[in-house]
């Protein structure tokens, strides 16, 4: 089954949603809580969001804020001790919860989602040749012959701009923007509308940071992809996004477009964090937040922010609702009345 | 305090305070050997070739390279762990030279790891672990104890007492990281290198832990030097600032000549290449130099960035290794276009 054809079955299988600007990705209320022997972890709590096609989304927040864990939800790839998995996740419309574990590795992942992991430096096979690694998900998914692969591999090499003959080579022969690039490869292979990319820069140099970048928007203007981009690197966010999700604690705190939010973000959380990132360019003196993140085994009542907040007030031991600003959302009490 | 400080400083006669510079190093040089086939050998990866610079007393200089630049390399030879294969580096007035000199060396220099938490030992306790180098350098038990405090409370490690007994994987990051410096400055060394000190950290932590060592740093009026490849976080750390690509210092300056007037091509690629968080990056492609930072094994001749550089000149660049020259005061470059 191609992509084409997997992408026409779901628009048929739900016939409410119309084909313009519906969105390609909708996460209503996702709940995902790790089960250990201290208890459990709340990584994801209640996150709901839209994504329209060819719009990239940035989500980011500090290590251990759940945004490597809600791709992992949307991408339905879980370690064991899952203890409550619940929300709805859309593609096209197509309810994708409500598939097997089977059906969803047979028609959405992969086929309509695919991932860029992180230290995808080390996920490379060391003993198995580039081609053969880029070419497995089509075979896997049995879209093609072992030749017709190989001709697709090459022409997505061609797209992240690696040179044929490296199809041929072990990951040790590569260089680092390299080896990135290949992975990036892996997850066009296959026709994906949605790339879902975890730090994919983290571990590079800044010259090839900015080449990997580069590349990366000339694949979105080129083949009309939809990203979402986890990163804790507000600077390199901003190269992609077109709107910013910013999570805390597991909630989103806020959910703004692109420009709101590396002009004026609304959260105070979100405020801090812009203050925090060095610039090289400008003179002002980059601020941090105090304190830690709250333990996810027990969150605090009310705000999860508040105890590290400088705009803390009497509302704030209330758990805030998301509220809408213009076009943007907002977890603040301090937006209540607008 | 005071007895740990006269025991760094009883043994060698050299370390007179009139000296100008800490570090004095000169044309320093460090070549790995490859595979070796009897008599032949496949030739050498020249992972620092001729480096000079000097450090003055309580001054802090940064190390800005790619990854594979030599960066690491300079600051292992400096700490005597890897052996330097030319060059002269003075440190306080002595020449180190001898593999005895390196014990004297190791008691004058603190070092701040990149990974906090493949640095502590997982199975000690934060005192064990602050008290070792201070066992190790017979430091008088009484002492220890009451530096392992003085040194926590420093690196506001607080209150004091909530750490002393714990393990390492019961911190956080950032307060790993404390522990690291923390066991860096705990013999009052007089140079402290650090390696990327807040590369695995968030980046909203950084600019603390920075400053936290910035503030150490002035307190103690000990010199720094700190590697990175993290251009932005420079300013707001040091003075001086070097650049260095394929085992060269191809740029030797104050922080605001980087930022503001970079000479040599490369660091000016380097600086165009940092995004700043700005809505507009999504619609703009960044100009990166073509290829890949050469082989250390067998570099370009000439300028070692010729190759990739958009400013090169025919029948100079690739050919003859540019000098250092100094266009402005203070403002080194190897680059030919300043000749």
């Amino acid at each position: 089954m191609t992509k084409d054809s997997t992408a026409n079955a779901t628009a048929t299988s739900t016939p409410d949603a119309v084909a313009a600007n519906r969105p390609l990705l909708k996460v209503e209320d996702l709940y995902l809580y790790f089960g250990t022997s201290f208890g459990q972890v709340r990584a994801v709590e209640g996150v709901s969001f839209e994504l329209a096609p060819g719009r990239s989304l940035a989500i980011i927040g500090e290590s251990g804020c759940g945004k490597t864990s809600l791709t992992r939800g949307i991408l339905r790839l879980l370690p064991q001790n899952v203890s409550k998995f619940t929300g709805r996740v859309y593609l096209n419309g197509l309810d994708v919860m409500q598939l097997s574990d089977e059906q969803f590795r047979k028609q959405i992942r992969w086929i309509n989602m695919s991932l860029v992991p992180q230290a995808a430096l080390n996920s490379l096979n060391p003993v198995v040749k580039v081609g053969q690694q880029v070419i497995e998900p089509l075979l896997i998914h049995d879209q093609a012959t072992k030749e017709e692969a190989m001709e697709r591999a090459k022409e997505v090499f061609r797209i992240v701009g690696i040179p044929e003959a490296f199809l041929d080579r072990y990951p040790f022969e590569l260089s680092g923007g390299m080896r990135q690039r290949a992975i990036i490869a892996m997850a066009l292979v296959a026709n994906p509308v949605l790339i879902v990319l975890d730090e994919p820069t983290s571990a590079l140099d800044v010259l090839t940071q900015a080449n990997i970048m580069n590349a990366l928007k000339k694949i979105k203007q080129d083949l009309q992809l939809t990203y979402i981009l986890i990163t804790h690197d507000v600077a390199i966010s901003s190269e992609l996004a077109d709107e910013v999700l910013c999570m805390y604690a597991g909630q989103v705190v806020e959910h703004s477009s692109a420009y709101r939010f590396y002009r004026e973000p609304l959260h105070p959380y979100a405020q801090k964090l812009m203050a925090s990132v060095p610039s090289l360019r400008e003179e002002k003196q980059p601020d941090f937040i105090t304190g830690q993140p709250p333990s996810l085994f027990n969150p605090p009542k009310g705000c999860r922010f508040a105890e590290r907040c400088h705009k803390r007030f009497e509302r704030c031991d209330e758990e805030p609702p998301l509220f809408a600003v213009g076009e943007d959302l907002v977890r603040c009490w301090l937006y209540e009345r607008s | 305090m005071q007895s740990v400080k006269q025991r760094v400083e009883e043994q060698p006669q050299a370390a007179e305070k009139q000296e100008e510079y800490l570090l004095q190093v000169s044309n320093l040089r460090t070549w790995f050997e490859l595979k070796r086939f009897g008599l032949f050998h496949a030739g050498y990866v020249k992972a620092l070739d001729g480096v000079s610079f000097n450090l003055k007393y309580g001054d802090t200089i940064t190390v800005v390279g790619e990854s594979g630049s030599g960066k690491t390399t300079l600051l292992r030879t400096i700490l005597g762990l890897a052996q330097s294969t030319g060059g002269e580096m003075i440190f306080a007035g002595k020449k180190i030279d001898k593999r005895k000199d390196l014990s004297w060396l190791h008691r004058q220099v603190g070092f701040v790891q990149q990974d906090p938490y493949g640095a502590l030992p997982p199975f000690m306790t934060i005192r064990q672990i602050l008290r070792e180098p201070m066992i190790i350098n017979g430091v008088p038990k009484e002492e220890q104890e009451r530096r392992v405090r003085e040194v926590l409370e420093e690196v506001r490690l607080l209150p004091v007492d909530d750490f002393l007994n714990k393990y390492p994987h019961m911190l956080s990051g950032g307060q790993q990281q404390r522990v690291v410096i923390a066991r860096a400055i705990v013999l009052n060394p007089k140079l402290i290198v650090a390696d990327e000190p807040v590369s695995m950290l968030d980046a909203s932590m950084r600019v603390e832990i920075l400053e936290l060592m910035r503030k150490i740093q002035e307190d103690h009026g000990m010199s720094v030097i700190y590697i990175t490849h993290d251009l932005s976080s420079v300013r707001y750390f040091s003075e001086y600032v070097f650049i260095m690509y394929a085992a060269k210092l191809v740029e030797k300056t104050d922080v605001e000549s980087v930022v503001k007037n970079p000479l040599h091509p490369y660091t000016q690629v380097l600086l165009n290449a940092i995004p700043d968080p700005d809505p507009d990056n999504v619609h703009r492609f960044k100009e990166v130099p073509p290829g890949e930072p050469p082989s250390l094994i067998n570099p370009p001749t000439g300028c070692r960035f010729h190759p990739r550089c958009h400013r090169f000149i025919e029948g100079l660049c690739d050919v003859e290794e540019p000098p250092a020259f100094e266009p402005r005061p203070g403002h080194f470059v190897e680059c030919w276009l300043y000749k």
